[in-house]
């Protein structure tokens, strides 16, 4: 990885940005209180173990973390392991 | 299913827009006045934008078959000359008794300053005073939940109003249960980016259910839908719901909203 920088200025690309990012935000927001609802109101099972909210939960703490190559191991999470 | 899209800037969309929301059910639409993407340079430019919105655009609509009401007022944004603002309201009454405007709006505030509070404080009464319908636009991002306790502070204030003729609009999660505690009607804003999405208005309905909630493309020269209340439609089909409850949100409510003004005057189809 080159790891080059963006010839766009760090502002410039959060002005641009920004309410992009805040919209999927609420959306992602959104769319886990319509998944707790959805289990609170069938009284259905926990989705706690299944493996796709095992995966997001992961990919959402992975998001927080510092440095580059966030989308990358973000894609990782959600791909097939391959065992050289 | 027939709609009723109670907020949208038709002066902004094209003529191809009218015909194929009308293939797609909508028959009325409101369109409140509003800031033009810059500021006015005189109350002269107010005067030919509130002909277009009870002349021009209602032919417009008629053409594409669809019925057009207008709303009165002065927004937020070119409300911090109050002095300015002043010779625009004492214009509105003329406006307000043409027999196709619904009452006030869309009045509001934009970054809550105490210039914007005077404006929307004379709207307001001139509103009250003619016992008009009030529709009121909450702020953008940042200031919409100061701005959209502001003004229902201000409101709970004044004995003369009653909650059923007044709309909040541009409601969010985080303010759209102060309104409807309150008994005022709560417009939820289907924008692509900011505002609400379809699926997160289909959220607010389930959650709060389909009573006093009206939804709305908002539709103007910026990011924005015209086809944004069928898409609601076709979100709340996926998830099941009765066309009942659908018809409610986005006919019935706007129907029982609108029927209050003495100019609404829209037949519904047998």
């Amino acid at each position: 990885m080159s790891n080059q920088p963006s010839p766009l200025a760090a502002s410039d690309i959060l002005d641009k940005q920004f309410l992009t990012v805040r919209s999927k935000l609420i959306d992602l927001a959104a769319t886990f209180d319509r998944l707790d609802r959805a289990v609170a109101d069938k009284n259905s099972a926990s989705i706690d173990t299944n493996l796709r909210i095992v995966k997001i939960r992961e990919a959402v703490a992975r998001l927080l973390e510092a440095g580059p190559g966030r989308a990358e191991a973000i894609q990782l999470i959600f791909s097939l392991p391959y065992d050289e | 299913m027939n709609y009723i899209d109670p907020h949208i800037h038709i002066a902004a969309r094209t003529t191809d827009d009218l015909a194929l929301m009308a293939k797609m059910g909508c028959v009325v639409v409101g369109e409140p006045a509003f800031w033009m993407g810059y500021d006015r340079s005189g109350t002269s430019s107010f005067r030919d934008y509130f002909r277009q919105l009870t002349e021009w655009e209602p032919k417009r609509c008629a053409d594409a078959g669809i019925k057009h009401y207008a709303w009165m007022g002065i927004n937020a944004k070119e409300a911090e000359d109050v002095a300015f603002a002043k010779e625009v309201v004492a214009m509105l009454p003329e406006f307000l008794d043409r027999h196709n405007v619904l009452g006030v709006g869309e009045i509001g505030l934009h970054k809550c300053t105490v210039n914007e509070m005077a404006t929307l404080k004379s709207l307001v009464e001139l509103g009250l005073s003619r016992s008009e319908l009030l529709l009121f636009h909450t702020p953008h991002l940042e200031d919409k939940y100061k701005g959209t306790r502001m003004i229902l502070d201000m409101l709970s204030e004044d004995k003369r109003v009653d909650s059923a003729r007044v709309c909040i609009d541009h409601c969010e999660e985080h303010t759209v249960r102060l309104v409807l505690n309150e008994g005022y009607w709560a417009g939820i804003t289907l924008y692509p980016t900011t505002k609400a999405t379809p699926s997160r208005a289909a959220d607010m309905v389930e959650i709060y259910g389909p009573d006093h909630i009206l939804v709305n493309s908002s539709a103007d020269w910026g990011p924005s839908n015209p086809f944004a209340v069928p898409e609601f439609i076709a979100e709340m089909r996926r998830r099941g719901h009765a066309e009942a409850v659908i018809r409610k949100v986005v006919y019935d409510n706007p129907l029982k909203f609108f029927s209050q003004s003495k100019n609404f005057n829209f037949q519904p189809a047998e």
